[in-house]
């Protein structure tokens, strides 16, 4: 059986599915069969973030509807062993997907695979409560502001109220939160909140702290999940929040404001 | 394209349910124009039916109907009624409901007790002293939930985020943070309180009356608080 995860945060542009591409990519990495799942349907991203758009042949939604089977339209990452990318479709909307669709193909999906990520669409729609109505895992991604922060509260309450575990009383969603574009510099300004003030609204475990990173931009131009980037901060904290994940005690980074030495303050930074 | 079909289930809904002896329209005006200022977002567009047990009139339904309209409540039926009445009722389009297990149990006056009791009286009267209900949340009230003590008091173990609701007739307790909002007698009793252990609230409102957050931006502002209705305006004071 596949360990359910859901990555969603409410607002859009948060990072959903720059994190869902990082951490399949990480669990793949740490040896877990992964695949992981576009659920933004009329608006995929993923494979471009994966680097794998051009061969996308078959999606979700015709898998759905039994016009392909899974073997057909599962894109295998040609990077990383045991990591798989099940695509979104681009022509239809989010109506496309039935709940008895969706749990068909996790599923079978779930005979075949250790961890399934399910990068859900921005919103409180259909589409969103698609994504994780069937998880057992919740990672929440939310920038350190507030608007990010009252739609992450939002989805929090949807997941323990909407989803499937919710609904048949089984043990709640294991709620992790992800935060992401943190810039230490700016919290010490207080233009930004930080890991505190969100830790304190939300009260929910952080699994993982993202530093703002012009690497995170550079990796999602050129269709790189930016974890397989191991020199960049960004890189090195995604790989951080996996081992997390995955149940490991891995001490927190980037908390802090890089002191910056001489030839950096020289020729900027 | 998703089927659709059609479905349908028996479900129980709260239902407001008005008593009242004198069912002509003027009176009926007066007194629900004064019930509902106490609470006037409360009720707003609010379900009732009209409980006929103790009235043998044949009130015009029509009319009724048309006041509720102008009074921004949904009239949804009648219980409780006899059988010209429920001819009426059903002609006028409203629905006639059978009352479940009465929760407004009548109150029954003990007799008041002779000096010299009575042997053949029952030897006790039993008069119950029902304690209030309480609903009790164990998590944090979230974003965007509703939560609402029906004739109880609210305990709250976590917090109230930004943009949720509390709301009880009773008095709400909140041992987390208050940033959303906490509506306390919300059936119009005044005497209720709101206590919260970090009052940074949108909106607290007792019996109606309310502060805005900008009103609780002062010394208990992040503090424990308890919000009170003394006199003719609402009191903040510390917790403890």
């Amino acid at each position: 059986m596949a360990k359910i995860i859901v990555v969603t945060s409410g607002k859009g542009g948060v990072g959903k599915t720059t994190s869902s591409a990082a951490i399949g990519t990480g669990l793949a990495l740490a040896g877990k069969k992964t695949v992981i799942v576009d659920f933004d349907i009329g608006l995929r991203n993923l494979d471009l973030i994966m680097g794998c758009e051009r061969r996308v042949v078959y999606d979700f939604v015709n898998v759905i509807n039994g016009e392909a089977n899974l073997k057909q339209t599962l894109i295998k990452d040609k990077r990383v062993d045991n990591l798989f990318i099940l695509p979104a479709s681009q022509t239809r909307d989010k109506d496309a997907l039935t709940k008895e669709g969706v749990e068909r193909v996790l599923n079978e999906l779930s005979a075949e695979f250790d961890f399934i990520i399910c990068d859900s669409p921005a919103g409180i729609e259909s589409g969103a409560m698609m994504a994780l109505y069937f998880a057992d895992e919740a990672v929440v991604v939310t920038n350190p502001e507030v608007s990010s922060v009252r739609d992450s509260d939002r989805i929090l309450g949807m997941l323990s109220s909407k989803s499937r575990r919710a609904e048949q009383g089984l043990e709640g969603i294991k709620e992790h939160l992800l935060l992401t574009r943190y810039n230490p510099e700016r919290v010490l300004k207080g233009e930004m909140l930080s890991v505190e003030d969100v830790k304190e609204i939300l009260a929910i475990e952080l699994v993982g702290v993202i530093p703002e990173s012009q690497a995170v931009l550079n990796a999602s131009n050129s269709g790189q999940p930016v974890i397989l980037d191991e020199e960049s901060d960004a890189g090195q904290a995604y790989l951080d929040t996996v081992k997390r994940l995955l149940g490991e005690a891995v001490p927190f980074r980037f908390l802090t404001v890089e002191k910056k030495g001489f030839i950096k303050r020289l020729f900027g930074g | 394209m998703s089927e659709h079909s059609l479905e349908l289930k028996g479900s129980l809904f709260p239902l407001s349910v008005l008593h009242c002896s004198d069912l002509s329209i003027s009176s009926l005006q007066s007194l629900l124009t004064a019930k509902l200022a106490q609470a006037p977002a409360f009720f707003y567009q609010a379900p009732i039916v009209i409980n006929l047990q103790d009235n043998d009139s044949n009130p015009d339904f029509i009319a009724l109907k048309q006041l509720f309209t102008e009074l921004k409540l949904v009239l949804v039926g009648v219980t409780g009624a006899n059988a010209a009445q429920k001819v009426a009722a059903q002609q006028a389009g409203l629905a006639v409901l059978q009352a479940g297990k009465s929760n407004t149990a009548k109150a029954v006056e003990p007799a008041p007790q002779s000096t010299t009791p009575e042997r053949s009286a029952p030897a006790q009267v039993v008069v119950q002293h029902q304690a209030m209900d309480s609903k009790i949340v164990e998590q944090n009230v979230r974003s965007g939930q509703q939560i609402y003590a029906k004739g109880a008091d609210l305990i709250i173990k976590g917090a109230v985020g930004a943009g949720a609701e509390v709301i009880a007739d009773g008095n709400i307790h909140i041992y987390g943070s208050l940033r959303g909002k906490a509506i306390a007698g919300a059936s119009g009793d005044s005497s209720k309180r709101i206590y919260c252990y970090n009052m940074q609230a949108e909106l607290v409102s007792i019996a109606g009356n309310y502060w805005l957050s900008h009103s609780l931006q002062g010394e208990f502002w992040g503090k424990p608080a308890c919000i009170r209705w003394q006199g003719e305006s609402l009191v903040i004071s510390e917790l403890v």
